[in-house]
């Protein structure tokens, strides 16, 4: 170790300290030459100094330039990475008996009478509340339009697929729903999916209720927005979240006046059979300036007193929700979706809703068969009403059989009175959800064999935000009568005690 | 395959003809030297592919053994003073927009925009501002081209229900007027199979009667037909593979199954000018997407090799699988994808291919099988075959076949499968019945003489666009043809001059298209026949003219009538088995 006293290093130098040091005699000379010497020297210590510095300059290019050429590889290289890399199977294997593999096979029409894999049941699994599958006067209508436009549209609605049809169901359903507006899709899954990407872009944020189905998740995902689940119908979740936001907002009000917000939620839940608190959610969007998407897939047709809906539902006023969308193969029985709201916001998927502007539009049959479903439920609103009674009736029932009897720790009712479609979930999960399901097929099985048809509540297991837990899904329509139902009843509860023991 | 292979072939073609190359694409190929060793396709490219010597780009048709007859493909280039003014129409319409909208914004002009409720004021605006300056300004302006109501079969003449504006397109009034017998060149009815009458429409009436409008529940639930399951083996028996599957919406086929097959720590490469549901698929996935050029194997290759040899990035970790995404015959550019190349290249570097035909389904191909057929390729070198329903069999939905295993795990992964209402029962009906008449299962020949008919069609109407001087893109055999107008003036005033000649055609701008490649798009159909094609054309031409959208420099061709009485003559012409003049293949 040197020690150079820096200060007076060209003044004095103490040869002392040096040999103190430990140096020999000859190094010392030369050290003292060296620091005496160069005052003299300028030439020679600039040169010095200079070719150092170039050489740290080197050093520092030269350790980047080694890393890049550690990184090229050379030809041979290359190809031994591309002869060695082997991906990954297209698909998984599947096990030859997962259950995806045998639907069941319905032959003829899945009305109220449905024959499954040859068997003839009375249909407690499709979404035909309002029993308009197998009726002859929207039959009727549909073949019609048949006769005059044929099947298929072939082109998207901008290009020669707006059929005068497709105008009249639009402005039929605006009338229905008492909006400026309506747009229709030509698949109930792609509306929602493809209106909210319309609106909610990058940086947007989204509050959504956790039990959204899965075309408001796929919907969410496509828009990139900045997502919020708040618990299911928990509205002080809800008023917590966008609490935070507003502090948040406060703190950069910048950003905030562009970020655009708007909490998502279903009418009737279809994950899980109840409500939303709609009333309470309008107070809060004013309150904290968010704007309101309400999917109505299950409660379109089915609630209010005319069907228009929990708007309706509630009596709150269909203006403070900023856009509705529902599909039309539920209540309506026929294929498709739509929205409707005020035509500031509905117009707008007319060049930007994917699914609308880029999808062949719907076929004209399947539009004409929709406005005659419109038109029945217009006639007679009182079939609505007669309905609501059939979902007191199978609540109680079901509420009957399987909470107060003693056996009802076994299955619990999930679903509020005047929901169309019940969930019977295991009151006791064995803890496997396989297990849970394969019971609960059994029990579905076993009530096929009474023709009683029934199905499982089927969900992407992997793909699902927050996965419902497994349960059979019981559907109410119009067509049941009292006996049918009361034999549903009793059948699903005989196949629990036999099966769930 | 051996690599040497395409330096030795490349400048053949399998029927014997010497493909003439620029000697710049030569030198170039000889200094690649070493990489050609490995690389299937390090094409003798240019560095400029549209050289500056000849304006018009003819595909370049190397590596011409994998086809089995020849590919020529035409985008030529824009010229430079229709670019240049082309520019300068949006840089008026941009002034004028801004003019306006200060206009507007002052209450000089009527704002015929919907407002926001009064309620609202305070909220966020839900649109920015500048967002919708395009269609404000530029889109409104030509409006009543698009969303033409149409009120009769989309056939090869159709209805129009005729709209009226007061208020310069931003509302539209019926006049309850028709205008009748309107000729379609824009509707994707290849096969003439949107009809209301013949045997479709009987057994879509008979199914209707039978089965009902809806199905009111998901395939995994309780709506699984049997008409469904006999359309599923159908479908498989067309495309030739082990098993398919159905689904309710062709958009929704891309978008809902991409996901199914790709995720996390996959790649997907995808052409450019893909359409918006399988970018949308993609993007769902969640995987890693790449663009690669459109139709460029040399780019694919490159973006193929790169990711096989830098793996992930960040984490390195080697991909778990690359699905190549490519459609049959692009929409807006006519172009036929280069398949064989593709598939080449898939083999080569264990990738998988995901392939739309939406376009070239029951359009291409000897049997109407689509480019698989059309190439005479293995159909199980396609790993995923997908397509829709809605254009050459006219009805509606879409399909994805391939082997037993991709099929039976979309069949409990698919999100289509398991949240969406199942197909229409008529609908599938009518998918049925077409595919049969296409197969000649239906015990006739009229499949085979509307896939003839149709063929025809287009190369006769491809080949009389050419002559009279317009820029055609596109492949030769692609019923869709793009037609250039280049100038957003023009768009309007074309699909306008068309329509007063009762001729409804599309035209497309930007967004759909580059900004200065506006064009109008003509869909051939069978059900055309010479004379409507013949009157479709004659009103081109004349709209052509009154427009100056000749733009062509291409050397017209001697004959070229200036009326058009002699074309019968040329009738002979169709009939040849190489209809591809070699002052096509070689311009300079």
């Amino acid at each position: 170790m040197l020690f150079i006293d820096y200060s007076s290093a060209f003044n004095t130098i103490i040869s002392t300290k040096l040999r103190t040091l430990g140096l020999n005699t000859s190094i010392c000379n030369w050290i003292l030459d060296f620091l005496m010497g160069s005052p003299q020297a300028p030439a020679y210590h600039l040169v010095l100094e200079g070719i150092l510095i170039l050489w740290i300059i080197r050093l520092l290019f030269s350790k980047t330039y080694k890393l890049q050429e550690r990184s090229d590889l050379t030809e041979k290289e290359k190809e031994d990475l591309i002869e060695e890399w082997q991906p990954e199977p297209l698909v998984p294997p599947m096990s030859k008996d997962h259950p995806s593999l045998n639907y069941d096979i319905v032959t003829g029409p899945p009305s109220h009478k449905i024959i499954v894999n040859g068997k003839e049941c009375i249909n407690f699994a499709s979404f035909n509340f309002l029993g308009f599958l197998d009726n002859e006067r929207v039959k009727q209508k549909a073949l019609t339009s048949l006769r005059r436009y044929g099947v298929g549209t072939c082109g998207p609605r901008g290009f020669y697929g707006t059929f005068d049809v497709h105008l009249e169901l639009e402005d039929r359903l605006a009338k229905f729903m008492k909006t400026e507006e309506a747009i229709i899709y030509s698949y109930g899954f792609a509306t929602i999916a493809s209106a909210i990407p319309a609106y909610s872009k990058r940086g947007d944020i989204v509050f959504v209720d956790e039990a959204a189905c899965f075309s408001i998740q796929k919907g969410l995902q496509a828009s990139r927005s900045f997502i919020k689940y708040f618990k299911h119908n928990d509205m002080e979740d809800l008023e917590r979240l966008l609490k935070e936001q507003e502090i948040e907002d406060q703190r950069n009000p910048r950003k905030a006046r562009v970020t655009r917000r708007f909490i998502i939620v279903e009418g009737l839940y279809i994950n899980t059979a109840d409500v939303c608190p709609l009333p309470d959610l309008v107070k809060l969007k004013y309150k904290y300036k968010v704007r309101i998407f309400l999917e109505e897939s299950m409660s379109f047709g089915v609630l209010g007193e005319h069907g228009r809906g929990v708007t309706e539902h509630f009596g709150v006023n269909i203006d403070d929700i900023d856009l509705i969308s529902a599909n039309m193969e539920n209540a309506v029985a026929s294929i498709g979706g739509f929205c409707c709201g005020r035509s500031f916001v509905i117009d707008h998927q007319r060049l930007s809703g994917q699914g609308y502007c880029f999808s062949a539009s719907l076929p004209p049959m399947l539009a004409a068969a929709a406005i005659e479903a419109l038109n029945i439920m217009e006639e007679d609103p009182v079939v609505i009403l007669i309905w609501f009674r059939f979902f007191i009736f199978m609540y109680d029932l079901v509420n009957k059989y399987f909470q107060i009897d003693s056996y009802s720790a076994v299955k619990s009712v999930i679903g509020e009175v005047y929901a169309p479609a019940l969930h019977l979930q295991l009151e006791r999960s064995s803890g496997s959800r396989d297990t849970d399901v394969r019971m609960l097929r059994s029990i579905v099985d076993y009530c096929l064999e009474r023709q009683i048809a029934l199905t499982l509540a089927r969900y992407l297991d992997k793909e699902e935000r927050f996965l419902p837990p497994p349960s059979i899904r019981v559907v109410v329509t119009i067509e049941q009568t009292e006996e049918d139902i009361e034999k549903a009843a009793s059948c699903i509860r005989e196949a629990a005690l036999a099966i769930l023991k | 395959m051996p690599p040497s292979m395409t330096k030795s072939s490349a400048n053949k073609l399998t029927n014997g003809d010497v493909f003439h190359r620029t000697s710049n694409g030569k030198t170039s190929s000889r200094r690649n030297g070493f990489v050609k060793n490995h690389c299937l396709f390090q094409q003798p490219q240019q560095k400029n592919p549209r050289p500056s010597e000849n304006n018009h780009v003819v595909s370049r048709t190397t590596n011409a053994s994998l086809y089995n007859k020849v590919f020529v493909e035409q985008f030529e280039e824009t010229p430079l003073l229709v670019a240049v003014l082309t520019y300068m129409g949006y840089g008026i319409l941009t002034i004028f927009g801004y003019l306006r909208d200060f206009l507007r914004h002052w209450g000089m002009e009527k704002c015929h925009v919907a407002r926001e409720r009064e309620e609202q004021k305070d909220f966020v605006p839900l649109y920015q501002d500048f967002e919708n300056f395009y269609t404000r300004n530029l889109y409104m302006r030509i409006r009543d081209n698009w969303n033409r109501p149409i009120c009769s079969v989309p056939g090869a003449k159709m209805d129009l229900l005729e709209r009226a504006s007061k208020d310069y397109n931003w509302t539209f009034q019926h006049t309850g007027k028709l205008v009748k017998d309107v000729i379609n060149m824009g509707s994707y009815n290849y096969l003439g199979f949107a009809e209301n009458t013949g045997r479709c429409a009987d057994a879509a009436t008979e199914s209707t009667h039978h089965y009902g409008i809806g199905v009111g529940s998901t395939r995994y639930e309780m709506g699984n037909l049997d008409i469904h399951e006999e359309l599923e083996q159908l479908v498989a028996r067309f495309l030739g593979v082990e098993s398919s599957m159905a689904f309710g919406m062709g958009f929704a086929t891309n978008s809902m199954n991409i996901p199914a097959l790709a995720g996390k720590g996959c790649l997907i490469l995808s052409d450019e000018l893909n359409h918006a549901s399988l970018v949308l698929g993609a993007r769902l996935s969640g995987s890693i997407i790449r663009v690669f050029k459109h139709n460029n194997m040399v780019s694919l290759e490159k973006l193929l090799r790169d990711a096989i040899v830098h793996g992930q990035p960040r984490t390195r970790r080697p991909w778990k699988k690359i699905l190549i995404l490519v459609e049959g015959i692009y929409s807006m550019e006519g172009s036929i994808v280069r398949l064989p190349e593709v598939i080449a290249l898939k083999k080569r570097y264990k990738a998988f291919l995901y392939l739309d035909e939406a376009h070239s389904i029951g359009a291409l191909g000897p049997r109407g099988g689509g480019v698989v057929d059309y190439f005479a390729l293995d159909p199980k070198d396609v790993d995923i075959m997908m397509g829709t329903f809605t254009k050459s069999f006219g009805a509606a939905g879409g399909y994805i076949g391939g082997k037993r295993e991709l099929i039976d795990y979309l069949r409990s992964h698919s999100h289509s499968a398991i949240y969406a209402t199942s197909m229409s029962p008529p609908v599938s009906q009518q998918i049925i019945t077409s595919m049969k008449i296409i197969m000649g299962e239906d015990g006739t020949t009229l499949g085979v003489v509307r896939l003839r008919q149709l063929s025809e069609n287009t190369t006769y109407f491809r080949r009389k666009l050419r002559e009279m001087g317009f820029i055609i893109y596109g492949n030769d055999d692609s019923p869709v043809v793009p037609m250039m107008l280049y100038m957003p003036a023009k768009i309007g005033a074309f699909g306008r001059e068309m329509l007063k000649r009762n001729i409804g055609t599309v035209v497309v701008g930007f967004p759909a298209t580059p900004i200065i490649e506006s064009r109008a798009r003509f869909c051939v159909s069978a059900a055309h026949t010479r004379d409507i094609l013949d009157t479709a054309l004659e009103a081109i031409s004349e709209v052509g003219d009154i427009l100056q959208l000749k733009y062509s420099r291409h050397q017209r061709l001697p004959h070229l009538p200036s009326s058009l009485g002699s074309w019968s003559t040329e009738e002979s012409l169709l009939q040849e088995p190489s209809h591809v003049k070699p002052s096509v293949i070689n311009p300079g």
